[in-house]
């Protein structure tokens, strides 16, 4: 019986389960994404720190120029499963600190105090600038959207924070998008201050040139119309564009890895604790589920064979 | 309780208890409750969805410990409780993977409802108050799905409020009053807030009388013959079904574990990790999963109706007459078989309409443009077919298969056709009657 059950459960469930998934498909056309191995993924996946931390400098030194990561503090970066998670402290700390708590982490304490955060107002009133704590969040590179829009063309830099999540395939579609700046193919003309993507999600068919459209402005019958779209960010990275003290290859490809890495790490900080926990629930569930089987198989032949 | 009581009270203080307030007495026949011993695992989600509820229900109070509902803070707030509330990452997944959880627990449950014939006489008003509860869920997973305050949030929430602007004379009214002014805005959110906090317990208190009203006439059974020998066709609830229900949960959540811990994100819509946005339109629109059905039927009514009933309204109707139809399915199916194991062709007409709402969910996500459209409207039109003529006529012109005498004969045949050919009856989708 529940072997039929299962049967018509699964009959029925898969479709639904396929919904959820196919009623997320985009409208624009894009290249269908790179997808290198993350070392997060799968059931056992888990961070891989030196990435994070060569992500991080990536984030730094490119991205931070124009995106925020406003949800994520200093302190975050030293949490478990964080970029500079530390279990014992380096030499030259006081004895007895704690350097698992992301507060006493001296690459915490020295990153934080490498920015300025405002502050205040003071006794007497007004804002002052001071250096910041681990407690502090990553400041914005623009005091407000107005200004982040007038200083890129009118487009807004969305923050990273979330990224990784806020799109389909987050870490690949960033990936992607890294590697996807090329020459756009002959039919289409990309407006000047606007930059070719085969990944981003536009619609190139606003794009095409006049010949391969007809009276009314749609594509002739057989255009192919191009994948991706343009947006206002120009290329970020290129090779040698971040200098890795690990020796790790400045390549586009590594530092898009990285980054990758980096934001899925900003955008789902607790995604370690959350597997492991997972697994020992699912030990929990499986014992379970055999010792109550069985009951239930004990309890129930009385019933059936008394009748 | 419509059985005869068993308690007796054993000690000195459980007789002076039981002559004030026999709460013991209570609990005693709730689970001592006489139960056909011939339910198969379709009948264990009702178990499932009381534990869904109250998953829904702790860990929504927690969330609410945490949750500012502001428009400024209400993203601010869900990314505190995802990255610095202790456990509140999986709080806040549980509840919203518990949603997609409790909608899958309940369309199986109403699904079993509809093949075994469960809203039949007597049993209307535990059909008509389940329907009462699918509702208020509804409800509730809408108005809580918009307190992220995320792009789809606001957007989904955009898009179903209007729709009450085209009812008829009062329509804009009452989109002022959902919203609090004339737009989603802040007030929406609190509001929603406030009712989302609400009708859970409002499902709660459903859920007793649901439970209640299924106490009197007791469970249908799969084979939809009613108990005649209550020692020979029943058993009581506790610990027979405790232990069965008991090893469908474990199973239930383990499913949910999967989602909960492995890809909690899956069921959801990316743009939800936008933050709201008044001013930036999502390129789709689309409603959780579990709407996808209706949000299909929805957007099938691309027509004037009769020429008086512009489309939006008509599309309005549609949808909400797809769930007021099941209020009065116990009165247009007439046959007087309920299990459909004895109805060859409403059989066929049933499994039909299961993988016709299945499409109608694909639908749902598919872009408003033909040829879904022209599907939409072919599958809208098969869901109401079902309701309002299949079964009314199945019920005059079926013969149904001849019914087992009763409960413990049908168990019985089953056992003995079994031991006769053991692989045969795995194959098989349906049990033969026991003559």
């Amino acid at each position: 019986m529940m072997k039929k059950f299962l049967k018509t459960l699964t009959a029925v469930a898969l479709p639904v389960m396929m919904i959820g998934s196919m009623a997320h498909a985009a409208g624009g056309e894009t290249k269908p994404l790179k997808h290198p191995h993350f070392a997060f993924e799968g059931v056992t996946g888990s961070y891989d720190q030196d990435a994070l931390q060569r992500g991080f400098q990536v984030y730094r030194e490119v991205c931070a120029a124009c995106h925020s990561l406003n949800y994520v503090a200093f302190r975050h970066l030293g949490d478990p499963g964080g970029p500079y998670a530390m279990d014992e402290c380096p030499v030259g700390v006081p004895e007895g600190t704690d350097c698992s708590n992301p507060n006493n982490n001296p690459i915490i304490k020295a990153l934080a105090a490498e920015y300025m955060i405002e502050d205040g107002p003071d006794d007497a009133g007004d804002m002052f600038m001071r250096p910041g704590l681990p407690s502090d969040y990553f400041p914005s590179p623009f005091a407000n959207p107005q200004q982040a829009m007038a200083a890129n063309g009118g487009a807004m830099p969305p923050d990273m924070s979330l990224i990784a999540k806020a799109r389909h395939h987050g870490p690949q579609y960033i990936y992607s998008l890294m590697l996807g700046y090329e020459e756009p193919p002959a039919s289409i003309t990309v407006a000047p201050g606007t930059h070719y993507n085969v990944y981003y999600p536009g619609d190139t068919t606003s794009l095409l040139n006049e010949e391969y459209l007809d009276e009314e402005g749609h594509p002739l019958d057989g255009v192919e119309i191009p994948y991706g779209g343009a947006f206002k960010m120009a290329a970020p990275l290129r090779d040698g564009a971040v200098t890795y003290a690990d020796g790790s290859d400045e390549t586009v490809e590594q530092y898009a890895y990285d980054v990758a890495s980096f934001l899925m790490w900003a955008a789902e900080p607790k995604m370690e604790q959350r597997k492991q926990m997972g697994m020992v629930v699912f030990v929990y569930l499986f014992i379970l589920a055999i010792i109550v089987y069985l009951s239930y198989k004990q309890l129930w032949k009385n019933v059936k064979d008394t009748d | 309780m419509s059985h005869e009581s068993t308690y007796v009270p054993n000690s000195g203080f459980e007789r002076w208890l039981d002559k004030r307030l026999p709460l013991i007495r209570f609990g005693d026949d709730f689970m001592g409750f006489p139960t056909p011993k011939n339910l198969n695992y379709w009948y264990t989600f009702g178990g499932i969805l009381t534990l869904c509820l109250m998953i829904q229900i702790i860990t929504g109070v927690i969330l609410a410990m945490h949750y500012t509902a502001h428009e400024d803070y209400a993203f601010w707030s869900v990314e505190h409780i995802m990255r610095d509330v202790n456990f509140g990452h999986i709080i806040r997944y549980a509840h919203a993977n518990g949603a997609s959880m409790f909608f899958i627990a309940v369309y199986l449950h109403m699904f079993r409802g509809l093949y075994y014939g469960s809203y039949k006489e007597p049993r209307e008003i535990i059909w008509i108050l389940g329907v009462v509860i699918f509702l208020l869920m509804m409800g509730t997973a809408f108005m809580g799905y918009v307190l992220p305050w995320g792009q789809m949030s606001f957007w989904g929430a955009t898009v179903i409020t209007s729709l009450f602007g085209a009812i008829p004379v009062v329509g804009d009214s009452i989109k002022t009053l959902l919203w609090g002014g004339y737009s989603v805005d802040n007030p929406t959110l609190n509001r929603f807030y406030a009712l989302h906090y609400l009708l859970p317990f409002l499902i709660a208190g459903v859920v007793v009388l649901h439970i209640w009203a299924l106490h009197v006439p007791g469970n249908t059974n799969p084979t939809g013959v009613e108990i005649k020998n209550v020692k020979k066709d029943t058993v009581p609830f506790h610990p027979y079904y405790t232990v069965k229900d008991g090893f469908a949960v474990v199973l239930f959540l383990m499913l949910f574990a999967a989602f909960l811990f492995f890809m909690p994100n899956s069921l959801g819509h990316p743009d939800n990790y936008i933050e709201a946005n008044p001013l930036v339109t999502p390129a789709h629109i689309v409603p959780e999963w579990y709407f996808l059905p209706f949000y299909a039927m929805l957007r099938a009514i691309t027509f004037d109706i009769l020429w008086v009933i512009p489309a939006k309204l008509g599309g309005v109707l549609v949808m909400f007459g797809s769930i007021a139809i099941l209020f009065v399915l116990p009165w247009l199916d007439r046959s007087k078989v309920r299990s459909m194991r004895y109805r060859p062709w409403a059989k066929m007409w049933f499994f039909i309409f299961v993988v016709n709402a299945v499409f109608l969910g694909w639908l749902g996500g598919m872009p408003a443009e033909q040829p879904y459209i022209l599907l939409a409207q072919i599958a809208t039109l098969y869901y109401f077919a079902y309701f309002l003529v299949i079964l009314p006529i199945l019920s005059i012109v079926e013969t149904p298969k001849p019914l087992p005498k009763s409960i413990s004969e049908d168990v019985l045949a089953k056992k003995k056709a079994k031991k006769k050919k053991p692989a045969a009856d795995v194959s098989g989708g349906v049990a033969q009657p026991a003559e």
